[in-house]
């Protein structure tokens, strides 16, 4: 009986000696991948007993998988609903996969938010209209979500820009995650290049593009693309610039 | 006959001898196979799905590497000392000069091997079918047509998102993992009475292994819950290794590259806990009457 005894001890102690040691590498894990993924019940209730046990038992990307494949095979069929969960699965099971959050924010933004505009189960025009923002808005709160769970990833700047310029018109915005893109390591080159060009497209922001764009130009002639000459120029004329800070005509 | 110093070279041949009786092992057979076809079927799952193509193929292959591992581990551990007080081999090894460590510490060896050799096997499919699928896509992008930059831009794409070497520490986490439940598997079977209780438990302890990092978070801050559920969860927290440290595959595969710090202190974690479950086997069978 003592040798029993002794061992349960043992285990026991063990077990307080590995308690800070787990705690410190479950809190560098947290900070390394500056999230935590929460698998709540409300998740147990999608994805059913068998997912919710596999995603606990270390299992968590595969079924992920399971639900992007899934999310697919409902956009094929036009289920918007089912799109809807399955991408929320998905992002929620694997928050650091671009492609998952990306790929929900176009389905919801782009696709969801056309074919609101041609359902008829929706009789008039206001509500078709309601519904094509709501899943915009969708779209535009997956990729907030996304860039939450990976802060220091351009991707999702870039797509969260395209979203602002393209669906809500919003060119102050899409500026500001340019920006934000262009200040993050792996960022596409015409990141800083793009920031510019909707800030020049932001009421109120007119001085403040034409000194970016300006000094984009300034950098060489690499930098100076059709869409930048023309940015400018038009920018020179809304300010009323004097001549001999205008670029030369020749350049057009 | 007191033979006190332990002998590496007898550890050996326990070891070699545990590895070519668990090579022989019906169970391997019908393991490995399965865990083989599930990563050759990734390469269906692909087309499921155009734009993840990658991700789903590494997840699959990886994800049957994890569980063929661990399930291996704990089936060929599991029947190790029944098998051999049922075949009486135990009697005819103890009876020489062999110390109880030394058999378990072969046993251990011998196991060690098994999961190497296996994992050894699904890691050459996964990364050759990994290596297939993106010469193919290699090749359908250059004859695409489109303009040189673009051809450039798209294969550096390809090759970013292939095979990277974050994947190795990976598929090394998924062995030490496995290691450790190998040597929690001997721990449980120095008590157990047969080799079916050994894997029922381990089946749970593998499960509630990965719930003990939550257990842990509720036991040590949340002070609101009954004494009742708050020695529950203590206990847990206390009994069962924390396993999710292991489970940074998920994170790989999604693109993030694993810190090398603290790649170092889960792999240390691993051995560390590998050692000590052996200790504590070895405490259990010590002295116990065979």
């Amino acid at each position: 009986m003592i040798r029993p005894t002794l061992i349960v001890l043992l285990v026991l102690i063990f077990g307080v000696l590995r308690l800070p040691i787990e705690n410190a590498l479950t809190e560098r894990d947290r900070v390394a991948f500056s999230h935590q993924v929460n698998l709540r019940l409300e998740l147990r209730e999608q994805i059913g007993q068998l997912g919710f046990t596999a995603a606990l038992s270390g299992f968590r990307s595969l079924v992920a998988d399971f639900a992007f494949i899934e999310a697919q095979t409902a956009w094929e069929r036009t289920e918007w609903s089912r799109v809807l969960l399955c991408f929320q699965e998905a992002t929620t099971l694997q928050p650091h996969s671009l492609l998952y959050w990306d790929m929900a924010a176009w389905h919801m933004a782009w696709n969801a938010s056309a074919a609101a505009l041609h359902e008829r189960v929706l009789p008039t025009e206001f509500l078709r209209r309601r519904a094509q923002r709501q899943y915009i808005d969708l779209g535009k709160n997956f990729l907030q979500r996304g860039v939450r769970n990976n802060p220091r990833r351009p991707e999702l700047y870039e797509s969260l820009a395209r979203l602002y310029r393209d669906k809500l018109q919003d060119h102050a915005a899409a500026a500001s995650c340019y920006t934000k893109a262009a200040s993050l390591p792996g960022s596409a080159d015409y990141d800083e290049r793009f920031a510019a060009y909707e800030l020049s497209y932001a009421p109120g922001r007119e001085c403040e593009a034409w000194q970016i764009l300006r000094s984009l130009y300034d950098r060489g002639p690499h930098e100076r693309l059709p869409t930048l000459l023309e940015r400018l120029k038009f920018l020179e004329k809304k300010l009323n610039l004097p001549l001999q800070d205008r670029i030369p005509d020749t350049q057009m | 006959m007191q033979h006190r110093s332990f002998s590496p070279s007898r550890v050996a041949a326990l070891a070699g001898n545990t590895f070519t009786g668990l090579v022989r092992l019906r169970a391997f057979y019908f393991l490995l196979p399965f865990a083989l076809i599930l990563i050759g079927s990734s390469l269906f799952f692909v087309r499921l799905s155009f734009q993840a193509e990658f991700q789903i193929l590494k997840d699959v292959s990886l994800g049957a590497m994890s569980i063929f591992s661990s399930l291996l581990a704990i089936v060929a551990t599991a029947q190790l000392i029944p098998r051999d007080l049922e075949e009486r081999t135990i009697y005819t090894i103890l009876a020489k000069p062999v110390l109880r460590s030394e058999y378990l510490v072969g046993k251990m060896l011998g196991v060690l091997l098994l999961l190497a050799l296996g994992i050894l096997v699904m890691s050459a499919l996964f990364l050759g079918l990994l290596f297939f699928r993106e010469q193919i896509l290699l090749g359908e992008t250059t004859r695409s047509g489109l303009p040189p930059a673009q051809i450039a831009a798209a294969i550096a794409s390809l090759k970013a998102s292939a095979f990277n070497l974050n994947l190795l520490p990976g598929i090394l986490l998924i062995y030490l993992r496995a290691a450790l439940l190998a040597s929690l598997t001997l721990f449980v079977s120095t008590f157990a009475s047969s080799n079916i209780f050994t894997t029922v438990v381990m089946v749970f302890v593998y499960l509630i292994g990965h719930l003990q990092g939550t257990a842990r978070t509720y036991w040590l801050q949340e002070h609101s819950s009954g004494w009742l559920a708050h020695t529950f969860l203590g206990l847990v927290a206390l009994v069962f290794p924390d396993l999710q440290p292991f489970n940074l595959i998920d994170d790989v595969v999604a693109g993030t590259a694993i810190p090398l710090a603290l790649f170092a202190r889960t792999a240390l974690l691993g051995c560390v806990y590998t050692t000590v479950y052996l200790f504590f086997a070895w405490a259990a069978f010590h002295e116990r009457e065979l």
